[in-house]
This record gives C-alpha cells, sequence and structure tokens, in this order.
C-alpha cells in the first residue's frame, strides 16, 4: 500500500504540475538564497580574519599629518626620513623593526606596453617585514640599495601585464624617466579583503624612489613592528614621544604625524565583515521568508480544489488515513526534491561568489540544515494540514467546497 | 415461507436532517421512510429543494443523517464509524452526481481506477477492470483522454464507468442527465436500465424529467422533506 500511495502522490504531483513547480521553485529559491548568502558572508569573515593575522598583531604605521593614511603617500603634512626611522629602530627598545619607505602610483612602460600600477620605494628589512618573498630571481643587495641602483622587482600582476609571456629578468622597464633592470618576481599575494590586488605593484630601493621619481629625500610611512615580548600601546607611547622630540612640537601642540596600530584596524575591519554578514543573513532570511510564503500561498490556493479531490476520494471508498498520507507523500516528495535542488544551486551560488570574491568557501552544515528544514516545514504544513480538514469532513461536505 | 427473508438492502425509518440552527435552521428531511430491495429501480422525483438529493447523501454514506435509523443490508449504519462507512462505499455503493466529479486533469482510466485502488487490487487487474468499464459505457476509444477533451455525456459516461467499476450493489444517481440533451440524456438512462436489467444492481435516481423516469420501475415522489407518494410503474423496457 505504500507504493501505491508513493504512486498517487507522484501521479498528483505531475498531474498538477504547475503548482509542484511553483512549489519547488519557492523552496529552491529560499533554500538556494539562504545557503548562498550565509556563505559568501561567512567566507569573507574566515578571510578578514585570515588577512588580520596575517598582519601580525604588533604592527604599527606612521604617516605625516592627522588623516591617518592616504592612499598614494604624498600629503601635505612634513614628512619623515630615514633618520627618522633609524632614529626609532636604534633608540627605542620597544621596537623590533622600523623600515622607512614611500609609495606612490606610476605608469610603468615595457616596449609598447603600459600599466598604471603602484610602486613602492623598499627596503629589503620592508620586504621581509611585510612577507614579500621572491618567488624568481632575486631581491635588491645593501650595495644596490646605498648606492641608489636602478633595479626593480615586480609583482606578478605586472609582470604579466607587461611581459606576458617574454621572460622579464634582464628586461629594462621605464618608469617615468627612470629605466631599471627587472631583478625579480614577487611571489603572488591575491588580493586584500578589501578587493585591493596585492600583486599590481613594483618595488625598487627606497633610495632609488627618493632621487629619481621624487627627487627629495622624503619617506612618506614608516612601517614598524613592536617587540612581541611588550604591549603596542607602550610601543606607541614611545615612537609619539620620540617622533614629537625629533619633529619640535612644543607641549600642548598637537601631533603632526599619526601612529596606527594595526590591530585597531583589523577590528575595524573584523567589525564591517561581520554586520556584512548580519546583513547578508537577514536578507537571506526574508527571501527563505517570501519563499515560504509563495508555498503557503500555492497551497492556499489550491484548498479549494484539493478540498474537492479529497470530497471524490472519500466518496469512492478511500479512508481518510489513505488520503493523508498521499498529501503527505506528495508535500515530502516535493519539499525534498526542493531542497535538495535549492542546496546545490545554493553551494554552487556560495563557489561561485567565493571565487569571484577570492574568498575561501566554507558552506555551513548546519545552515543548509536550517534552511532545508524551513522550507520542507513550510511546505510540508501548508500541504498537509488544509488536506488534514478535508479529509474529517464528511465526503459531502468537501464536494460542496466553495 | 419458512425460510426467513432476507433484509431489505436499503432500509430508512424517520430519518431527519437539519441544516444550520436558530433562525437558519432549515430541515432538509422531516422524517424519510423508504425500503428499497436489492435489484429495483427507483426514481424519485420532487420539486427543487424538497430534500432529493439529501436523502441521497444520507443514502450513500456520504452525509449523516440528525435523526431516525438507516440500515443498510441489515448493517446499521449509524453504528459504523467514518473508516467503516468508508469500506462500505468502498465495496457496495457508487455514485453519480449531476456534477459529474471527476478528477481534472486525470485521463478517464485513471478515474475509473479511482476506486479500485482502495480497494488494493493489483495494478493490471484494477486496468483491466476500468476498461472492461469503459467499454460498457462505450468510452473505450477515449480511456487516454482528460474530462476537459470530453464532452458533458462523456463525463457522465466515465463517472458512470466510476461507480460501476468497483462491480457496487446499488448506484446512486442524483440528476444524472441534468445538464445533457436529451439525445445524451437517452444514452445514460439506457445504460442505467441495462445494468440493472443485466446486472441486477439496484439503481436510485433523482431526476425531475418525466421522460427519465420513465425508465424506472418505482417512483418516489418528495415533497418538504418527506415522501408524499410511492408507487410501482410499468417500464416500457421491462
Ligand atoms: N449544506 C447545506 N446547508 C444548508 N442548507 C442546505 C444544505 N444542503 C441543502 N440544504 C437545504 O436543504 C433543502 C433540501 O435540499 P436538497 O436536498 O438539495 O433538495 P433537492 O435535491 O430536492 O433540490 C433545501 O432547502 C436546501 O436549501
Ligand atoms: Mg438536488
Amino acid at each position: 500500500m505504500l507504493l501505491e500511495t508513493f504512486r498517487l502522490a507522484v501521479h498528483a504531483i505531475f498531474r498538477n504540475a504547475l503548482r509542484s513547480f511553483l512549489t519547488v521553485l519557492g523552496i529552491v529559491i529560499g533554500v538556494a538564497s539562504v545557503i548562498a548568502m550565509v556563505t559568501i558572508g561567512q567566507g569573507s569573515q574566515v578571510r578578514v580574519t585570515r588577512d588580520v593575522e596575517s598582519l601580525g598583531t604588533n604592527t604599527v604605521m606612521v604617516v605625516p599629518g592627522q588623516g591617518g593614511m592616504r592612499q598614494g603617500g604624498f600629503t601635505a603634512d612634513r614628512p619623515f626620513t630615514v633618520a627618522d626611522a633609524e632614529a626609532i629602530q636604534e633608540n627605542l627598545a620597544t621596537v623590533a623593526i622600523a623600515a622607512p619607505y614611500n609609495i606612490t602610483g606610476i605608469t610603468a612602460v615595457y616596449g609598447n606596453q603600459n600599466h598604471f600600477t603602484q610602486l613602492v620605494g623598499a627596503t629589503t628589512a620592508l620586504m621581509d617585514a611585510m612577507n614579500w618573498s621572491i618567488a624568481e630571481g632575486r631581491a635588491f643587495t645593501e650595495a644596490e640599495e646605498r648606492a641608489g641602483r636602478p633595479v626593480c622587482v615586480l609583482g606578478q600582476t605586472v609582470r604579466e601585464e607587461l611581459f606576458g609571456s617574454i621572460p622579464p629578468l634582464g628586461q629594462t622597464l621605464r618608469l617615468e624617466s627612470l629605466a631599471c633592470e627587472v631583478i625579480g618576481i614577487l611571489e603572488p599575494k591575491g588580493a586584500t579583503s578589501f578587493g585591493e590586488d596585492q600583486d599590481d605593484t613594483v618595488a625598487i630601493p627606497l633610495k632609488t624612489f627618493q632621487r629619481r621619481i621624487a627627487g627629495n629625500d622624503d619617506v612618506s610611512i614608516i612601517f614598524i613592528e613592536a617587540r612581541s615580548d611588550v604591549s603596542t600601546a607602550r610601543a606607541i607611547r614611545d615612537i609619539e614621544a620620540l617622533m614629537r622630540d625629533r619633529r619640535r612640537i612644543s607641549p600642548g601642540e598637537e601631533d603632526d604625524f599619526s601612529v596606527i596600530d594595526m590591530k585597531q584596524i583589523a577590528s575595524i575591519l573584523t567589525g564591517i565583515t561581520s554586520v556584512l554578514t548580519g546583513l547578508l543573513s537577514a536578507v537571506a532570511g526574508v527571501s527563505l521568508l517570501v519563499g515560504g510564503i509563495g508555498i503557503m500561498n500555492i497551497m492556499l490556493v489550491s484548498v479549494t480544489e484539493r478540498t474537492r479531490e479529497i470530497g471524490i476520494r472519500l466518496a469512492v471508498g478511500a479512508q481518510a488515513r489513505q488520503v493523508l498520507m498521499q498529501f503527505l507523500v506528495e508535500a515530502i516528495v516535493l519539499s525534498l526534491l526542493g531542497g535538495v535542488m535549492g542546496t546545490a544551486l545554493g553551494l554552487a551560488l556560495g563557489a561561485l561568489g567565493a571565487h569571484l570574491m577570492s574568498i575561501p568557501f566554507t558552506p555551513d552544515p548546519f545552515v543548509i540544515l536550517v534552511a532545508f528544514a524551513f522550507s520542507a516545514g513550510v511546505g510540508v504544513i501548508f500541504g498537509y494540514f488544509p488536506a488534514r480538514r478535508a479529509a474529517r469532513m464528511d465526503p459531502i461536505e468537501a464536494l460542496r467546497h466553495q | 415461507m419458512d425460510r426467513k427473508a432476507d433484509p431489505p438492502q436499503i432500509a430508512l425509518r424517520g430519518i431527519t436532517r437539519v441544516y444550520g440552527t436558530g433562525e437558519a435552521m432549515v430541515r432538509a428531511l422531516r422524517g424519510i421512510d423508504l425500503t428499497v430491495e436489492a435489484g429495483d429501480f427507483l426514481a424519485i422525483m420532487g420539486p427543487s429543494g424538497s430534500g432529493k438529493s439529501t436523502a441521497m447523501n444520507v443514502i450513500g454514506c456520504l452525509d449523516t443523517p440528525s435523526g431516525g435509523s438507516y440500515h443498510f443490508q441489515g448493517v446499521d449504519v449509524s453504528a459504523l464509524n467514518r473508516d467503516q462507512r468508508a469500506l462500505l462505499r468502498r465495496n457496495y455503493l457508487g455514485f453519480v452526481f449531476q456534477g459529474y466529479n471527476l478528477l481534472p486533469r486525470t485521463s478517464a482510466l485513471d478515474n475509473v481506477e479511482l476506486p479500485l485502488i482502495y480497494k488494493g487490487l493489483p495494478r493490471a487487474r484494477r486496468i483491466a477492470m476500468a476498461q472492461e468499464a469503459l467499454e460498457k459505457v462505450g468510452l473505450a476509444n477515449r480511456a487516454h483522454h482528460d474530462p476537459s477533451e470530453l464532452s458533458g455525456g462523456q463525463q457522465q459516461r466515465v463517472a458512470i464507468a466510476r461507480a460501476l467499476a468497483g462491480r457496487p450493489g446499488v448506484i446512486l444517481a442524483d440528476e444524472p442527465t441534468g445538464n445533457l440533451d436529451t439525445t445524451r440524456s437517452r444514452e445514460i438512462m439506457d445504460l442505467l436500465t441495462e445494468l440493472n436489467r443485466d446486472d441486477g444492481i439496484t439503481i436510485v435516481m433523482v431526476t425531475h424529467e418525466e421522460d427519465m423516469a420513465e425508465y424506472a420501475r418505482r417512483h418516489v415522489n418528495f415533497l418538504d422533506g418527506r415522501i408524499a407518494e410511492d408507487h410501482q410503474h410499468d417500464s416500457p423496457g421491462g
């Protein structure tokens, strides 16, 4: 009899193809949107956490002015010098590394190829501290740094944009009036949580930058790592005191530079992404609800027809529980179908989104279960309960239902 | 006269049916006594609203009377629970409604097969019986058509096939020709007559057309929820 019930249910599903399709669609939309959105939200959170961890929790940036770090680096405020960085490094016991660097946007040219990229004037100390490793060729030598030699190291994006399949090592890259030799290629780092491509960069020795690009001895950023056995807050206090002294800021006057704790930036970032995840989850919840209301509507609209159908079945001798079992099986089959399709679609969308946003794909079984259970629950409840009411009527009452 | 007589197939005693309460109360049946022997062919007549359909639904166990007693082949129907009444409908009764009441978007064959599914018959047997029933009503060539692809007369014949497919003892037909023209009506009546004569199926039929009542052997007239007249009739086909 169970097989017969199943057959009747499948029969009913195909007989009411439009209704079945819309029900399944409602479940698919609800389940898929929840899974996709929550997967993407959680993936970006994982990504941000990982970025933050890779930054190191004791990293501090010192920049001129009070506006914080600005894209491009040059500000109207009084810049630093290499001597400032050396003073921090040598005088402060709370600081492990202090590396000066410069940064600017620039058009890099090779042959007839142009590419606008980010130019960094760096030292090997900075590159080590920032975990920039060399994939091919070599980094700057100390002699090259001291002499301000025209040599450069390329990020993967610049290499692809300008050189394509040509081996870049030993080639000459033009940066404005500077012609420099490509001596190394950086290991790819991917995009940041903001979607900024970290491989779209060219590095030259800091001294080369100062002499040939900026035309002065300025330093726009000092990258600092506090010693791991002291608190970052203490290191920041020391840096502030030293810099005020070096820049001759009288007591009571405000700082004309900023010390940025990367831990704070990290916590702001994490905060933003958790708000984002919350927002996505809310949108997902709404679409789940909309899907549920859709299912409910379809089920309720067809109650009259279904009630009459139940009346007919009862009239020809069906018992109430036989009819109910058929409706229950029908609701379960539709819900499972919609749930499985919705899960597949949701995971596919989540994976695609994760790929496009270069975040990890981290599906959550609990979310899948909840989305599935909710939609299936709506399908079963609104498919089953009107049927139960009808099956408890006298057959003639069900047949006359308007 | 030694042998104890079989109980009548249908025996209604003082059946009442009241709809609603208070101001809105309607006494559809005010005390119906009716005995029908197996193999009889009844035509129930009477003005609209006189309680004919209500009585048919009570006889068919589709509705529960408010009072009185109903015995089907000696069994007290009021003592049966819902499931037992479903079994009674399944095994002894067939219905034909004025409005056909076929399942939409379901082929004629599947509609006729429906009662057989609930009888628990194997599929091959069900299909054979449904086919046979469709042949009997002259619709073997329409087995795979949906109701929407059939004329009113054809739909009513599918409904009759469904009613007789389970080989019931009684077919209850409430205005089976109410929506049909004279020619289609005559075809339906010929069919019912044949079922009664050849298969010994008891027919209880409601009609408001004298012409159709002519086919029956017994005429029962309803008036205001009571039976006003009940007499034998010499049917022309008999
Ligand atoms: N479901 C119902 N609710 C209330 N009144 C009803 C219902 N069904 C029938 N009636 C009333 O009962 C009376 C008998 O109806 P019915 O048996 O359908 O008459 P007939 O079939 O002879 O035309 C009518 O007055 C009708 O209005
Ligand atoms: Mg009527």
